[in-house]
C-alpha cells in the first residue's frame, strides 16, 4: 500500500461529532474532564451550549446520560474505555442497559495501544465487560471511515450503543462507499484455506497476515467484524464450513472478547478449530504503542503463524 | 393548608400506607420500613405538587420523579395506583413473576415511573441529567427525586450533587429521607453522613429541613423551592422509619422484611382505625 494515510479512530469520532451536530440540534456529547484526548473538543468548540463537561466522575456522567437520554436528547457520553466501561460498569449496567435507553457511550484509549500510559489505561477489557450486558451492542471500527460511520449509525440506532476507538494513528483501509451496516460482518477478501476474523486495528494487520499467508500458498478469507454484539453469526459459521479453521485477531483480551465471541458461536453451531490472538490475560507495558502490540503478538508475523497451527489443527 | 385539605392528603397517605402493607405483605419480601418514612411527601408530590397525567404517563412536559432510594418502590407504586396510573388492587402483585411491580422501580414496566432505579447513588444522577434535559429544551417542567440518609454514603450523590449546583439547575427538588437508619444500623453508626443540611449547601445547594411528616412544612418547601434561583433545592425531610404502624416505627429490622400474618393484621387494623377517624372528621 503506497502513502498510506493514518488517522487514530479517535479523531474520527470527535470530527464525526462535529458534523453530527450540524445535523441534529438535539445532540448533546458529554465528557469527563478528557475533551482533548477523547476528541470531543471539536465539539465542545462548536456547540457550546451542548457539550457539558461533568468533571472526573465518570460514574455521574453515565447515569446523567440515562437521564438527559430519557428526558429525549440524543446523548454521547465519552472517556476512557477504562473509565466508561471499567469504572462505570455498574451505572452502563443499571442506567443504560436495564432500562435499554438509547445512549452512546464512546469509549476512546481502547486497548495496548494507548502505549506509554501503560497498564492502569490499557483498556483490554472493556469488549468483556459490555458483552455481558443484556442488549449491548458493541462498535469496534477499525479505521477512520469505518468509526464516522459508526458514530452515525449509532445516532440512528434505537437502543445503547458502546463505541471503542484508539489513541493510536492506524492506517486507513476503507473508501467513503464502504458500506456499513451495524450487525453486519464485513468480508474483505476470499480464502479457502483458513479464515482471519479481525476486529479494530488488528484488521490492518491481518491484511498484512494474509499477505505473508499467501506467499506461502496458504489462501486465508478475511472477515472484519466491526459490531461484536451482536455478532454475525452467519458470516462467521460460513466462514467455518467453507475453510474448515479460523483465527480470531483483537486488541483485547482473548477473555471475553471477539475470540470468545466467535468461539461460542461455533461451539453450538458448528465446532472448528479456533486460535485466539490477542491479549493473552495479563496486563500491558509502559513503551510507544507499536513497541507495545509487538511485545505482546499483536502483529501479522504471529496472526500468520498462529493461522497456520489452526490450519494443523483440522481432521 | 385548610384543615379539609390537610385531613384529605392524611386519608390518602393512610390508603397509601396500606397499600405499602399490601404489597409487602403479599411478595413476603420488601422494604417497608423507608416506604412508610416517605409516604407522606410522596403523596404530597403527587397529589398536590406534581404537574402529571396519570392517562398520559410519557407526557412529554410532565414532571418527572425519581425515587433514588429504589427500593421503596411499595411507596412509589402505592400512590402511583392510588393516583390512578394503574388499578390499586394490583399492589398485591408486587415481586411476582406474572408482575409489572419490580422489587425496584422498573421504567418500562411500570405506568408512570420516570427512571429505573434501586443501585443507590444512581438515580440522583439520571434526575440531573433530566433537568438538563430540561433547561435545554427550555422547558417549565421540573424533577423531584428522593434519597435515603445512608444513600448519602454513597460518592456518586456528591459527583451529582457538584455538577447539578455548577450548571444552575433550579428546577430540580431533592429530599433525603433522614430517618436515621440503614441496614446495619444508625446512619451514625455505620458512618455518619452528619451534618446534612451543611453538606449539601457546601455543594451549592439551598437547603430546607421539614418535618416528612408535616403537610404544612411541605408546602412551604416547595413553594420556597420554586422561588430559587440558580440553586436546585435539596429538603431535609425528618421523618420516622416504619411511620404509622405502631411496631415497625423506628425499628432497623422492618428495613428489608415482610409482616407475617399477624403482624399484617396488626397494622391494617391500626391503619384502618386510623383512616376511620380521618373520615368521620370529613364528614362529622
Amino acid at each position: 500500500m503506497a502513502d498510506v494515510v493514518k488517522k487514530a479512530t479517535r479523531d474520527s469520532y470527535g470530527a464525526a461529532l462535529v458534523e453530527l451536530g450540524a445535523k441534529n440540534p438535539n445532540l448533546v456529547v458529554l465528557d469527563a474532564d478528557l475533551a482533548a484526548a477523547t476528541k470531543t473538543g471539536g465539539f465542545k468548540k462548536a456547540y457550546p451550549d451542548r457539550f457539558f463537561d461533568c468533571g472526573i466522575a465518570e460514574g455521574n456522567m453515565i447515569s446523567l446520560a440515562a437521564g438527559l437520554t430519557a428526558a429525549g436528547k440524543l446523548v454521547f457520553a465519552s472517556s476512557f474505555a477504562m473509565f466508561a466501561a471499567g469504572r462505570a460498569f455498574e451505572q452502563v449496567r443499571n442506567a443504560v442497559g436495564y432500562t435499554h435507553l438509547p445512549v452512546k457511550i464512546g469509549a476512546t484509549h481502547a486497548g495496548l495501544s494507548v502505549g506509554e500510559d501503560g497498564a492502569t489505561h490499557q483498556c483490554c477489557e472493556d469488549i468483556g465487560l459490555m458483552r455481558t450486558i443484556p442488549g449491548m451492542t458493541i462498535i469496534n471500527p477499525a479505521d477512520d471511515v469505518e468509526a464516522r460511520k459508526a458514530v452515525f449509525a449509532a445516532a440512528e440506532f434505537d437502543g445503547p450503543v458502546y463505541m471503542r476507538f484508539g489513541r493510536l494513528a492506524v492506517p486507513t483501509l476503507f473508501d467513503e462507499s464502504y458500506d456499513f451496516q451495524i450487525g453486519k460482518g464485513v468480508q474483505l477478501a476470499e480464502g479457502n484455506d483458513v479464515t482471519i476474523i479481525a476486529t479494530g486495528l488488528m484488521v490492518g494487520e491481518a491484511i498484512k497476515a494474509r499477505e505473508i499467508l499467501k506467499n506461502e500458498g496458504i489462501s486465508a478469507r478475511l472477515i472484519n467484524i466491526h459490531t461484536i454484539k451482536p455478532i454475525d453469526k452467519e458470516i462467521i459459521v460460513k466462514a467455518a464450513r467453507e475453510t474448515g479453521a479460523i483465527v480470531t485477531t483483537e486488541e483485547h483480551n482473548i477473555i471475553g472478547g471477539l475470540g470468545s465471541a466467535v468461539c461460542e458461536v461455533l461451539a453450538e453451531v458448528c465446532p472448528t478449530p479456533v486460535i485466539r490472538n490477542g491479549v493473552e490475560d495479563t496486563f500491558g507495558k509502559s513503551a510507544p504503542a507499536l513497541e507495545v502490540l509487538e511485545y505482546f503478538g499483536l502483529t501479522a508475523q504471529k496472526i500468520a503463524a498462529q493461522a497456520k497451527q489452526a490450519i494443523a489443527m483440522k481432521k | 393548608m385548610d384543615d379539609a385539605k390537610k385531613r384529605q392528603l392524611a386519608i390518602t397517605a393512610t390508603r397509601v400506607r396500606m397499600g405499602i402493607l399490601e404489597g409487602v405483605y403479599n411478595a413476603k419480601s420488601g422494604h417497608p420500613g423507608g416506604s412508610l418514612s416517605i409516604a407522606d411527601y410522596l403523596t404530597y408530590l403527587y397529589f398536590e405538587e406534581m404537574n402529571v397525567n396519570p392517562k398520559d404517563p410519557k407526557w412529554a412536559d410532565r414532571d418527572r420523579f425519581v425515587l433514588s432510594k429504589g427500593h421503596c418502590a411499595p411507596a412509589l407504586y402505592s400512590v402511583l395506583a392510588h393516583r390512578g396510573y394503574f388499578p390499586v388492587e394490583h399492589l398485591s402483585t408486587l415481586r411476582k413473576l406474572s408482575s409489572n411491580l419490580q422489587g425496584h422501580p422498573d421504567m418500562k414496566g411500570t405506568p408512570g415511573v420516570d427512571m429505573s432505579s434501586g443501585s443507590l447513588g444512581q438515580g440522583i444522577s439520571a434526575a440531573v441529567g433530566m433537568a438538563l434535559a430540561g433547561k435545554l429544551d427550555k422547558k417549565d417542567f421540573r424533577v423531584y427525586t428522593v434519597l435515603g440518609d445512608g444513600e448519602i454514603q454513597e460518592g456518586q450523590v456528591w459527583e451529582a450533587c457538584m455538577f447539578a449546583a455548577a450548571k444552575k439547575l433550579d428546577n430540580l427538588v431533592g429530599y433525603v429521607d433522614n430517618n436515621n437508619l440503614q441496614i446495619d444500623g444508625t446512619v451514625e453508626e455505620v458512618n455518619s453522613p452528619y451534618p446534612i443540611p451543611e453538606k449539601f449547601a457546601a455543594f451549592g445547594w439551598h437547603v430546607i429541613e421539614i418535618d416528612g411528616h408535616d403537610f404544612d412544612q411541605m408546602e412551604k418547601a416547595l413553594a420556597e423551592a420554586k422561588t430559587v434561583k440558580g440553586k436546585p433545592t435539596m429538603i431535609v425531610a425528618k421523618s420516622v422509619k416504619g411511620k404509622g404502624v405502631s411496631y415497625m416505627e423506628n425499628n432497623v429490622s422492618w428495613h428489608g422484611s415482610a409482616p407475617k400474618q399477624e403482624q399484617y393484621d396488626i397494622g391494617m387494623k391500626e391503619l384502618g382505625d386510623a383512616l376511620a377517624a380521618l373520615e368521620v372528621q370529613v364528614n362529622g
